[in-house]
């Protein structure tokens, strides 16, 4: 520890109210200790001085991130009521609610930045903010389900590793937790298609027919690529983000062509090759006309996925009104035996 | 860290200036969520939540933060009762610590072969 040097004390204290200091050099010593926090691998914790780029910027990944979390229930809870087995059942249950969990834990943190998990809801359901474009794909069988733990959660794994050590305290806290709970998502995904792939003929037919529609979307989860993606390059430098699409996206790649072998499936890629000068696996071009209709809200769920958000919420009213209507009355009593 | 840290009881500023569009609506009030990991452990911040009263807050902490035996004991608090210092390390508010290097052991120099001390 040091104590603080003498010329530093006295400076502050010649300055009652900031009298001397015009407004744009407190502005600019205010970024100069943000940019040296983020630059050292410091955090940003919620009250701190923060660029109004870089808050923005959190804002709107991280509700669109726990709005990928919320919608990403709907998916799988279409199979709740089908599963095959108590086991299975109980599974997916769990797991819906790790998402529901996920998306309060990352509503929480953006709540830190001054906003309220409310107001981000109305924006959801107003498609005024976005959510993954991964969940406007349907899940049309039960195959569907394991390969959303292994290869929708592995790509989210990729994605958000590197954000637990994002800039921002209470984001890379809540990643922390989220990719605790994500390692149990993709265990039990590879695991329900060990079991498909040790069955029937049928049964590894519909897991081939699963993998074949969720790869390239998976794919899409990392964004565009790198030369249109206009945020990345601010978002590494304020180390929100640690690495670009492409390299991420890449590593997803290289995670899960092994995982497959392991698996006895197939990508649906015939450019999918290993490239021994770069260590790594090249794949064919992403659909990219695909991607852009579907994050605009043309995919094969988008108005579904949104119509089913905000019936839940509405239907949810009167539960929030009797729960309120509930507390103000045990207020309203508390208050008579005391008097 | 310190337990208030990431608290929002206190934020400064207009928070909703730039964001909002919706009319403001009355809503649950925010709780803070502390945490004991198990015995012998401190209760440890881990995040907010909002719910009409302190039992449904604390019921619903219970399924949001330990889910998998993640704690033996909770504390919910509402957030507007917590009274949080500037998070700044060089805020005037800490200065009283700064300079009593005194208060260390370091400060007091003591020969080598000297056991124990």
């Amino acid at each position: 520890m040091t104590v603080p040097d003498e010329t530093t004390r006295l400076a502050t204290a010649s300055t009652p109210d900031g009298a001397t200091s015009a407004p744009a050099d407190l502005e600019r010593e205010l970024e100069d200790a943000f940019d040296a926090t983020v630059s050292g691998e410091g955090r940003v914790e919620p009250r701190d001085w923060m660029p109004e780029g870089y808050r923005k910027t959190l804002i709107r990944q991280i509700a669109q991130h726990a709005h990928s979390e919320i919608i990403g229930m709907q998916p799988e809870g279409n199979w709740i009521l089908r599963a095959p087995s108590l086991r299975r059942k109980a599974i997916l249950l769990a797991k819906v609610q790790d998402e529901a969990g996920h998306g309060l834990y990352l509503y929480s943190a953006t709540e830190t930045l001054g906003v309220d998990r409310s107001e981000l809801t109305e924006k959801l359901i107003d498609s005024r903010q976005k959510y993954s474009s991964i969940f406007n794909y349907p899940t049309l069988t039960f195959a569907d389900i394991g390969v959303i733990g292994w290869l929708v959660d592995g790509a989210a794994i990729c994605n958000q590793v590197p954000l637990c050590r994002s800039s921002y305290g209470p984001y890379a806290r809540a990643m922390v937790r989220i990719c605790k709970e994500e390692s149990f998502h993709q265990r039990q995904g590879f695991e329900l298609l060990m079991t498909l792939m040790a069955g029937t003929d049928a049964q590894r037919e519909m897991v081939q027919d699963a993998v074949d529609r969720w790869w390239w979307p998976s794919l899409m989860m990392f964004g565009p690529a790198d030369g249109d993606s206009p945020n990345t390059q601010q978002s590494m430098a304020w180390r929100i983000k640690r690495h670009t699409n492409d390299e991420l996206r890449q590593r997803y790649v290289d995670m899960s062509v092994p995982q497959a072998e392991a698996l006895g499936v197939t990508f649906p890629d015939p450019e999918l090759r290993w490239n021994a000068e770069r260590g790594s696996y090249d794949y064919g071009e992403i659909d990219w006309a695909e991607f852009t209709a579907v994050v605009k809200g043309a995919g094969p769920c988008n108005a579904q996925r949104l119509a089913h958000r905000r019936a839940a919420h509405e239907n949810g009213q009167w539960v929030r009104d009797a729960a309120s209507a509930y507390a103000a009355k045990q207020a309203r009593r508390e208050q008579e035996v005391a008097a | 860290m310190s337990m208030s840290d990431d608290t929002t009881a206190h934020v400064e500023g207009d928070p909703a200036a730039d964001l909002g569009t919706g009319a403001p609506r009355a809503n649950w009030p925010l709780y803070e969520v502390f945490v004991r990991g198990k015995r012998g452990l401190n209760h440890v911040h881990v995040g907010s939540l909002h719910a009409p009263d302190d039992r449904m807050a604390l019921h619903n902490a219970r399924n949001l933060y330990t889910r998998r035996n993640e704690g033996v004991s909770i504390w919910v608090v509402r957030a507007d009762a917590i009274t949080a210092s500037s998070p700044d390390e060089k805020d005037p508010f800490f200065a009283p610590s700064g300079d009593k290097v005194y208060r260390h052991p370091t400060f007091y120099s003591i020969p080598d072969d000297v056991p124990h001390l």
